[in-house]
């Protein structure tokens, strides 16, 4: 299975090939659209900016790559910006557009819990996974039980219909979207590939979900 | 909020995992690899590996031991000591670092803050305050590894470093150091309450009891060292010790 980690230059993408190495598969790193285009299955990691993140994408021409390999139905992982940049809009550092494969807009976290206190934020750090709409997960999440940790890092996060919504994460009493599916696309507000046991379970069943598809 | 993070810190000394005391006196205690691996197997939530002699020498040794880890360790790393510039920064993430804990460098020039939060995100920028207390009981804070003051009061310069683009404080106590026999508490209180950032708390810390003062204090994270370095406790013991107590870890 030829595993493409998308490298659109503001990434650190080493620590994502290594979890997928770990896991048996080594990924093809690439900035070629062609190369997007003949994948059998999709990476986009991120850190940084959302509208640094587009540019890097359109600037390599890897904004359409990544639409018509998504509906041609390949399979799609976003992580954190990578997640985000799934979505139609972003407003940090005001209002970008995003790759727009699933339906919703990426908002600043409340910066005040649900009493009114301040909330520290970037919301870094361990927080557990909840189902949402149903008792158990599903997709890339099958393999998690509720409760599971994993880690955030990150001041923005997606709204989004509840129907797109794999599972919550809780901070400051806020719902926060941590992980969300559109048909073939996934994506994780966290960091499966920085959250140990739990998030290599997470990587896994990507792989096997692509290597089925 | 989130869970409080326990944090494994591994200070390095040309290749070895070394420990001292209030930063001297160091002793080689093997390799960082297999003490970073034993930590992960047990559940430590980050590591943070730091550079000890690097501001010495003007540079950061740590890409190998990074790099290393990054093959079987899948938890965030941050890495401190030597790094000068923003393109030092970018060279240590590329090898697999997740943040950099700024001291010397912001001390010589604040602005390093922005622009590694700029160029990298905030998330990225952690400033790293080594603390002592003088006699006046204001904190004063020094740099190349506790060996050189600053001039500069810890509390203004922690608020400091937050506005000009620090995600987060590493805070270290000079003074509690290796002692592992209480961590600042005092220290502690004052920096929380002055920044809205998460603060990772170091030095001291001799026992879960440390961990939960400094917990109650504010902290956001607590490093030990010498305590799992000298097997005088696990993760585990320390995690389960930290919510019997009724602070919220991750499992």
């Amino acid at each position: 299975m030829k595993l493409v980690v998308i490298d659109y230059g503001l990434s650190n993408l080493l620590s994502v090939c290594r979890s997928f190495a770990f896991l048996g598969c080594e990924p093809v790193v690439s900035s070629s659209p062609e190369e997007v285009l003949t994948a059998d299955a999709l990476v986009l990691p991120g850190v940084g900016a959302f509208a640094d993140g587009m540019a890097g994408l359109q600037k390599l021409g890897l904004d359409d790559a990544v639409k018509k390999a998504v509906a041609a139905g390949t399979p799609l992982l976003g992580i954190c910006l990578g997640m985000q940049m799934l979505f139609d809009e972003g407003e940090e550092f005001g209002c970008h557009k995003g790759l727009g494969l699933i339906p919703g807009r990426v908002v600043k976290l409340a910066d005040r819990d649900t009493d009114g206190a301040p909330l520290r934020i970037p919301h870094v750090g361990w927080n557990g996974l909840y189902p949402v709409g149903s008792e158990q997960f599903t997709g890339i999440l099958a393999p998690l039980t509720p409760s599971d940790e994993t880690y955030f890092v990150h001041s923005f996060a997606a709204e989004t219909d509840a129907s797109f919504h794999l599972a919550d994460t809780f901070y400051g009493g806020h719902a926060v979207t941590a992980a969300v599916r559109c048909k073939n696309v996934f994506g994780t507000q966290f960091h499966p590939e920085k959250s140990g046991r739990i998030g290599l379970a997470i990587l896994g069943e990507y792989l096997r979900l692509c290597e089925n598809s | 909020m989130s869970k409080v993070r326990v944090i494994a810190r591994l200070d390095v000394k040309n290749d070895y995992l070394v420990k001292g005391i209030q930063l001297e006196g160091l002793r080689k205690l093997g390799s960082p690899h297999d003490f970073a691996a034993r930590y992960y197997e047990q559940g430590i939530d980050e590591i943070l590996y730091m550079d000890i002699v690097a501001s010495l020498y003007n540079r950061n040794n740590l890409s190998d031991i990074v790099r290393r880890t990054t093959e079987d360790i899948f938890i965030p790393i941050t890495v401190g000591g030597g790094l000068r510039s923003v393109e030092d920064v970018r060279s240590i993430l590329s090898m697999g670092a997740d943040k950099v804990a700024v001291n010397t460098a912001a001390i010589r020039d604040e602005n390093i803050i922005t622009r590694v939060a700029q160029s990298f995100g905030s998330q990225c920028m952690v400033l790293s305050i080594e603390a002592k207390r003088r006699a006046d009981g204001h904190y004063e804070a020094y740099f190349d590894n506790g060996r050189n003051h600053s001039g500069k009061e810890v509390v203004e310069w922690a608020r400091r470093g937050v506005a000009l683009g620090a995600g987060e404080i590493l805070l270290t106590s000079v003074d509690k150091e290796g002692l592992q026999r209480g961590m600042d508490d005092d220290l502690i209180k004052a920096v929380t309450e002055a920044v809205d950032v998460p603060v990772i708390v170091s030095g001291g810390c001799g026992c879960a009891a440390d961990a939960v003062h400094a917990v109650s204090a504010g902290a956001s994270a607590v490093a030990a060292a010498s305590i799992l370095h000298y097997n005088k406790t696990t993760v585990p013991e320390l995690k389960d010790a930290l919510r019997a107590a009724g602070v919220e870890v991750r499992r």
